[in-house]
């Protein structure tokens, strides 16, 4: 960790270099460490520390980014000039106007100096609790337990400087029998919040109960989507359809439709980069106040996610989510939250006469932008739900559905969530659990 | 380097390491992209840093830092020896390597143009003939052109000796159409040479100036907007399939690479990506597909994205039978998990991404060998059938059985033509069924080795560039489309 006044130090250093008309510089320190375990014991076990500066430089209406993670002045000289080099050889970008100028920024609490020391013997100890728990019930324990150290500062030559660090704790697992899995995950931004035992116990009663699994027909079902589940479907909604570069392009259903019903009723999302509930983030790459947005609100499509390009081609300004540039993207949404409904999830199972209960979704891909019709298959824990009550497990199934028509077809909403964290993205998620009535299985497999 | 990497070693011996090694890694990345006529995309990032690996108490410890300097390595080492230390409080067994393996050698990239020396002007002014030869077909809605070069300088050094040079280079490209019709919600791509972005090779710049993205630009355009219109791919439960050799990398790539890594088959990425249906027991007694189906995993083959020197616990490239006339054979293998299966030595399938980040087994070029077909005798020989053609979206179960591909274009095959197009085109399978289906697959003349840049696998997350070399190949009784 580098801290704010070292960091601003680097920041002052190559806006000092830069002898463009506007520059900026995005530093970000990361330091991260990892438990990986198998087979019940630990298999990899990594710590990496990187300082990445980023240099955007701009003359007139030409824009060239170069980035290094070397922190020498050296360094960090050549790569101001490497950006100047290309933004000679860039043609103008006539949408642009300037960088944006300094707003304030609201500070957000999100550091655990307990997550920050978290020491590898920590880490040990909590994966070991997992591990005997594994062995005691004769099952095999499989997961990796993260803890990172993050900060970020944008600064640039207007006068803006903006700083923000942060922790979460991230732990998953999987237990398997011979036949059968389950799965259990918890993020937080304090390590010592993680309840080694209760995930053991959650995963590995689901593998234990999900032992000689059988096989049902491929079809329509109603499902119970645990918040693992739900967590996916709010990935490829922020990805395909919560953003205005979406729109712009005609890719997202949102399109032509605020203001008007395009879920269920009880169904709202919304992003918030400074909510404590999230991993929270309180201004975007290119330094501006991430705004709250509401996506859907009772139903109702209400807005998209902004940077500063894609508003400026709407006459608006960004709601702060750009991701950093050039980025060919567009803006987004890195904090949704989905609001519970009104049902303990133990009572959820009861309304159901006949369907399938998923733990989580695996390796889905979309299939069709506009209608988030997307495949993937079910694991580590699906089952057949008969009269209120789940019967037998089930081997996995294969979907290939849309998320869309499922958000309108709601049945029950939790009132319990959980937030995740997505390695890939770098984004956080709070998902309730809920009940879906004609989910779409188009195959099993073996 | 080399004062950091003796240095490096000789501390985490001194710290009770039984084995340690160290890469020193330098990346650089250019990217370039056009949209719309316009330069969206130039960017220049350099990366640079150090990994430490070490065995302490029989198991692993890893540690790795950006700043490449010589009181930086003893912070690191220390690091990783406590993080072994830790490790070794929950392990089952000591970690083995079989025999030491000492080599001094070094490895370039055999290249004709180096493409970080092809001025930024250039490249540009190629992307932007390529983006105005698809915007000037009516009916696109979004244009785009895209390059990519990487120049990977690494070093490995270990406590066995050993002390490799690599310098990687690898050049990529891509253009893609895509056009809407509002009123009826569709949404409609084409993509070439590949799509995902681009194909990529570990070639300079004389890769790029043989896609041919201009002359292409206007057909891959004018096959977005016509998809906008093309009928519905049907529903069959059994047809006979023709894939491009594209889309056969992606299956290959999927169905055969990944569950022949032996670390997901001993359950170390059962949490994460999976394991494998390929258990030790079939080993050369598995009918994995049919008598013309032989794979190799070849880090040898010039241009693959998965070819190089050495791999990065230093082993040296080469090439292994996967599958032979069907049967499976072989397995991508590290020296620990060759050891733990009694397989002798590494086949050198252990790559990293970048310095911060450990080696785990990867694909390196699993390669479908071409068999005898010339492609236009495959099509008139097949009377009912469907061609599909450049991948639109993948997926596949975690012990890599049950799969689903979309493909981007597709055709009617009827009488040995190729007749009505077909949008939203789909099949899906189960892995050792469809290869056992396979009854053609064509030669060496439409043979591509491509490039997938974009594999990712492990936590935390690696990306991989792996390389598939494949000719287009036919499949009978394949279930086609379940799109509404």
């Amino acid at each position: 960790m580098l801290g704010e006044n070292k960091i601003r130090e680097i920041a002052h250093q190559v806006l000092g270099f830069s002898k463009a008309h506007q520059t900026e510089v995005i530093v970000h320190v990361t330091d991260s460490a990892l438990t990986r375990f198998a087979n019940s014991s630990i298999h990899q076990n990594v710590a990496e520390s990187d300082t990445q500066v980023r240099v955007r430089v701009v003359y007139g209406k030409k824009i060239g980014v170069a980035s290094s993670n070397d922190l020498s002045p050296e360094a960090l000289q050549r790569t101001v000039e490497t950006a100047r080099a290309i933004a000679q050889a860039q043609s103008e970008d006539p949408e642009f106007d300037s960088l944006p100028t300094p707003q304030p920024i609201r500070r957000v609490e999100a550091f655990s100096e307990a997550t920050a020391g978290f020491s590898p013997e920590q880490r040990a100890q909590v994966v070991s609790v997992l591990c005997k728990q594994a062995r005691a019930r004769n099952v095999i324990a499989a997961g990796a337990f993260s803890t990172t150290v993050s900060e970020i500062a944008v600064a640039n030559s207007l006068g803006l400087f903006a700083y923000h660090a942060g922790t979460y704790a991230d732990i998953n697992t999987v237990m398997m029998t011979d036949t059968s899995s389950g799965y259990a995950s918890f993020t937080h931004q304090d390590a010592r919040a993680v309840n080694a035992e209760a995930l053991a116990n959650e995963a590995i009663d689901k593998a234990l109960r999900s032992r000689n699994p059988t096989t049902i027909a491929p079809g329509e079902y109603t499902v119970l989507l645990e918040e693992y589940a739900v967590f996916d479907m709010l990935n490829f909604f922020a990805m395909l359809s919560f953003t205005a570069q979406a729109m712009q392009e005609e890719r997202s259903f949102m399109k032509g439709k605020l203001g008007e019903r395009v879920m269920d009723a009880r169904v709202t999302i919304w992003d918030d980069g400074c909510t404590p509930e999230a991993i929270p983030l309180p201004f975007d790459f290119e330094g501006v106040p991430r705004q709250k947005v509401m996506f859907v609100e009772n139903g109702i499509a209400r807005g998209v996610v902004y940077d500063t390009a894609t508003a400026r081609r709407e006459g608006k300004t960004s709601t702060g989510h750009s991701l950093p540039a050039p980025n060919t993207m567009g803006p987004y949404a890195m904090h949704v939250l989905m609001a519970p409904g009104d049902t303990p999830k133990s009572e959820m199972l009861k309304t159901i006469e006949r369907g399938i209960w998923v733990t989580r979704f695996w390796y889905t891909r979309p299939v069709h932008p506009m209608k988030v019709l997307v495949t993937g298959m079910t694991r580590d824990g699906t089952f057949l739900i008969e009269n209120g009550e789940v019967t037998q497990p089930l081997k996995n199934l294969r979907f290939t559905t849309s998320y869309l028509d499922a958000f309108n077809h709601v049945r029950a909403i939790s009132r319990e969530t959980r937030l995740f964290y997505n390695d890939w993205g770098g984004a956080s998620r709070v998902a309730p659990a809920m009940v879906v009535d004609g989910f779409r299985f188009t195959g099993a497999t073996q | 380097m080399k004062d950091i990497a003796t240095r490096a070693l000789n501390l985490a011996q001194m710290r009770g390491a039984t084995y340690a090694d160290i890469r020193v890694v330098a990346r650089d990345t250019q990217r370039l992209a056009v949209k719309n006529g316009k330069v969206e995309v130039i960017q220049q990032d350099e990366t640079q840093g150090f990994g430490v690996r070490v065995i302490v108490n029989g198991a692993w410890g890893f540690a790795a830092s950006s700043r490449v300097e010589m009181r930086q390595v003893e912070e690191v080492v220390a690091r990783a020896v406590a993080i072994a230390k830790a490790s070794a409080l929950v392990k089952t067994h000591d970690v083995h390597l079989g025999d030491p393996i000492s080599i001094k050698e070094s490895y370039t990239t055999p290249i004709k143009i180096n493409p970080f020396t092809v001025p930024l002007s250039t490249k540009i002014d190629l992307l932007l003939r390529a983006d105005e030869a698809m915007r000037r077909v009516p009916g696109v809605k979004v244009t785009r052109a895209e390059m990519a070069f990487v120049r990977e300088d690494k070093l490995l050094a270990s406590t066995e000796d050993s002390l490799i040079n690599q310098e990687i280079i690898e050049s990529g490209c891509g253009i893609v159409a895509l056009a809407t019709d509002w009123n009826t919600g569709e949404v409609q791509v084409r993509s070439y040479p590949n799509s995902v972005g681009r194909h990529q090779q570990t070639r300079g710049y004389e890769f790029i100036l043989e896609q041919k993205l201009v002359e292409n630009a206007p057909r891959v355009a004018e096959e977005a907007v016509a998809l906008l219109t093309a009928d519905q791919c049907p529903s069959y439960d059994a047809t006979t399939l023709i894939l491009d050799s594209s889309q056969l990398a992606l299956q290959i790539h999927e169905s055969c690479g990944h569950p022949i890594e032996l670390d997901r088959v001993l359950g170390s990425e059962a949490a994460y990506a999976g394991t494998s249906f390929l258990t030790p027991e079939k080993l050369g007694r598995f009918r994995y597909g049919s008598e013309v189906v032989n794979i190799v995993a070849d880090a040898t083959v010039p241009g693959g994205l998965g070819t190089f020197g050495f791999d990065d616990e230093g082993v040296p490239a080469q090439r292994t039978d996967i599958v032979r006339n069907g049967i499976f054979v072989g397995y991508l293998t590290s020296r620990e998990t060759a050891q733990q299966l009694g397989l002798g030595q590494s086949n050198g399938a252990m790559r990293a991404d970048g310095w911060a980040r450990p080696p785990i087994i990867r694909m390196t070029n699993i390669n479908l060998l071409p068999g005898t077909w010339d492609v236009n005798d495959l099509i008139a020989d097949t009377d009912d059938g469907i061609w599909m053609e450049t991948n639109r979206s993948w997926s596949i179960d975690d012990k890599r059985l049950n799969f689903q591909f979309g493909t981007e274009i597709a055709w009617e095959i009827k009488k040995g033509k190729k007749t009505r197009l077909l949008k939203n085109a789909t099949y899906t399978g189960i892995t050792p069924e469809f290869w056992r289906s396979c009854d053609a697959v064509c030669n060496e003349k439409s043979w591509i080795v491509w490039g997938t840049p974009n594999c990712g696998k492990g936590q935390p997350p690696q990306v991989a560039h792996t390389g598939h070399g494949a000719a287009p190949a036919r499949f009978r009784n394949v279930r086609v489309g379940v799109i509404k």
